[in-house]
């Protein structure tokens, strides 16, 4: 079958987007993936970066075969979500941006019940329901009903549901938004594992340090398309500096000291000032002389903070925009 | 096995542990007004206004009717809404091999498993309050099951289209509830208006009722209830097929 062979990829969309239809007569349609290509290779893991509304919820469902594409095409595992729909969300896991958990079930009864939805055996289903809860930690949790979860047991709960059906292709929309940084550890942890057992992993995120610490190659996402591609040091080294200089100043220093930052700077060699509303970032190659040559110009920066490049920057390079306004 | 009933066995799962509570309401409720209002309130109707017949014997088969268009309500609008806009089960379903067609069929099943098992629980309840005259009364269970399904299969359809919760309850008062009152359930509609009349018989839950009369009177002609039953049927029929495409577009957004 086409895409299981190594060569061709695992999923490939060209030209892909979603127009919604209007609620009423009156209104319009809304574009909300605009036409966007990218391939995934089996075992990596690709990411969706990209503020709220980019269209990454629904270039997700899109690939889980819940939403039809209003254009371009999109190949799954090398079939035609339109076509084989059943087919290809049967070798899919997929973790929701919400956690929509069975209220009334316990939290076994919640993988158990995945399991039927996948025609799986009693015996297998039980067999796997008992491995996932050791997976999610939540062995002690079995028997109680799910209003006894935490958030970030809830997220785990469905990560793990989600991998009733052993999936090869594992679809995550926002994993860890809302956890505490402890959960999102662990969570990570537990993708880390999946992505070591070969299961190819699509997750969307909005969080820079997620992208860097989870994702292979990654797709910045903005308006409906892909602002640029590439692995996220492939993305720092086009888009930023080495480091970056973060100055705050005093509200009515701050126009003013933005103006004198740009004579620091060689824009040659890449390096540029950034005026954000609450602070000034420079992007500089050496972060503690450009400190030097601003302390040596008089300028009084209330702080100053040297650090590395981040996909925050990429993104803000490519948008005009910090990812989380 | 069919996929639709995977999406049936996740219902009856989840029915393990919400049947207590579904007790009150479809079963414990309609038997309650049995007994206060046919056998209670109903002494005081003289059988000879009635042809006859006490007024529990009238009153009990055009419950059962009535009872079930109630729970087709309660699974083909209240629950599907759930379903889709609150607890979003179908978009749970909707990521599993199941396309909304047998997310769709699995539901109504279910939903005709509520509704046939409420029926069947009142039905016995009926006869053994002495409330029916004929053998044929026990056609009344899948007299009343085709009543509600008559209900559900178009209130499912119409339900994944709408937004807000507060429709549903809109509909039901100022829908379900007239019809509840001037489709025979209480009093005959013979005694309604000349000109009120003909409405009574387009309203689906007449043919209900009097399906459910007739077979437990034992007054049942194979004419009427061959009509009671085809436009019953059809009801239910073109409720499934709009719901094949109101499924499909709603839950594959
Ligand atoms: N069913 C729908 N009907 C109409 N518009 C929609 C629908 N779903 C999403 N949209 C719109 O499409 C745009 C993109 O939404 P989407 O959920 O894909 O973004 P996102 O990148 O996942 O954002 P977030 O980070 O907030 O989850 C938004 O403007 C949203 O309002
Ligand atoms: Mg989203």
């Amino acid at each position: 079958m086409a895409g299981d062979d190594g060569a061709t990829p695992l999923i490939q969309a060209e030209g892909l987007g979603k127009t919604y239809p209007p609620r009423d007569r009156r209104g319009t349609g809304f574009r909300a993936v605009a036409g966007i290509d990218f391939h995934v290779n089996r075992g990596e893991a690709f990411g969706f970066l990209g503020p709220n509304g980019a269209g990454k919820s629904s270039t997700m469902r899109m690939l889980g075969c819940v939403s039809p594409a209003t254009e371009g095409t999109l190949r799954i595992l090398g079939m035609d979500p339109a076509r084989d729909g059943r087919k290809i969300r049967a070798r899919l896991g997929v973790v929701p941006q919400d956690d929509v958990l069975d209220p009334d079930l316990t939290v076994r009864e919640n993988l158990t019940m995945y399991g039927l939805y996948f025609g799986l055996p009693r015996r297998v289903i039980k067999e796997r329901t008992e491995r996932l809860l050791e997976f999610a930690q939540l062995e002690e949790k079995a028997g109680e009903p799910l209003g006894a979860l935490s958030g970030g047991m809830r997220r785990r709960l469905t990560i793990a549901r989600s991998l009733i059906n052993e999936p090869d292709i594992l679809l995550l929309d926002e994993p860890t938004t809302g956890l505490d940084p402890q959960a999102r550890h662990v969570l990570w942890d537990r993708l880390f594992r999946l992505k070591q057992q070969g299961v190819t992993l699509l997750l969307t995120t909005h969080y820079m340090d997620e992208a860097e610490q989870l994702c292979d190659r990654l797709v910045v996402m903005d308006k409906g398309l892909i602002a640029d591609e590439g692995s996220p040091q492939e993305l720092i080294r086009r888009h930023s500096t080495r480091e970056v200089l973060e100055l705050r100043f005093r509200i009515d220093e701050h126009e003013q000291a933005a103006e004198k930052l740009h004579d620091l700077v060689r824009p040659g060699e890449g390096e540029r000032v950034e005026v954000l509303p609450d602070r000034v970032l420079v992007y500089t190659h050496d972060g503690e002389t450009t400190l030097a040559a601003v302390t040596a110009a008089r300028m009084t920066p209330i702080t100053a903070l040297v650090r590395r490049s981040t996909l925050e920057d990429v993104f803000l390079r490519l948008s005009g925009r910090t990812l989380t306004d | 096995m069919p996929m639709f009933l995977r999406e049936f066995l996740s219902w009856m799962l989840r029915y393990r542990r919400t049947w207590k509570s579904t007790i009150v309401i479809s079963v414990a409720n309609p038997l309650l007004f049995l007994v206060a209002i046919g056998a209670g309130l109903g002494r005081l109707v003289d059988p000879s206004s009635l042809g006859g017949l006490t007024y529990l014997e009238f009153f009990a088969p055009g419950l059962i009717a009535a009872a079930a268009m109630q729970n087709a309500y309660i699974e083909g609008a209240f629950a599907v809404h759930g379903s889709l806009r609150r607890g979003q089960g179908y978009a749970v379903a909707a990521a599993t091999p199941l396309e909304p067609r047998d997310i769709m069929a699995g539901h109504l099943l279910f939903m005709a498993f509520r509704i046939g098992t409420s029926a069947l629980a009142f039905a016995v309840v009926m006869m053994a309050l002495g409330a029916t005259r004929s053998p044929w009364a026990v056609l009344t269970v899948p007299a009343a099951l085709l009543t509600g399904m008559a209900f559900a299969a178009p209130l499912a359809a119409w339900t994944v289209t709408v937004d807000k919760f507060d429709t549903l309850n809109k509909v039901f008062r100022f829908v379900l509830m007239p019809m509840y009152l001037f489709s025979g359930t209480f009093f005959g509609i013979e005694t309604l208006p000349d000109w009120l009349r003909p409405l009574a018989y387009v309203l689906p839950l007449w043919h209900g009722v009097d399906l459910c009369r007739t077979l437990s009177l034992g007054t049942a002609t194979l004419l009427t209830s061959a009509i009671h039953v085809g436009y019953l049927g059809a009801l239910t029929a073109a409720g499934v097929a709009a719901a094949l495409v109101t499924y499909r577009r709603h839950i594959h957004v």
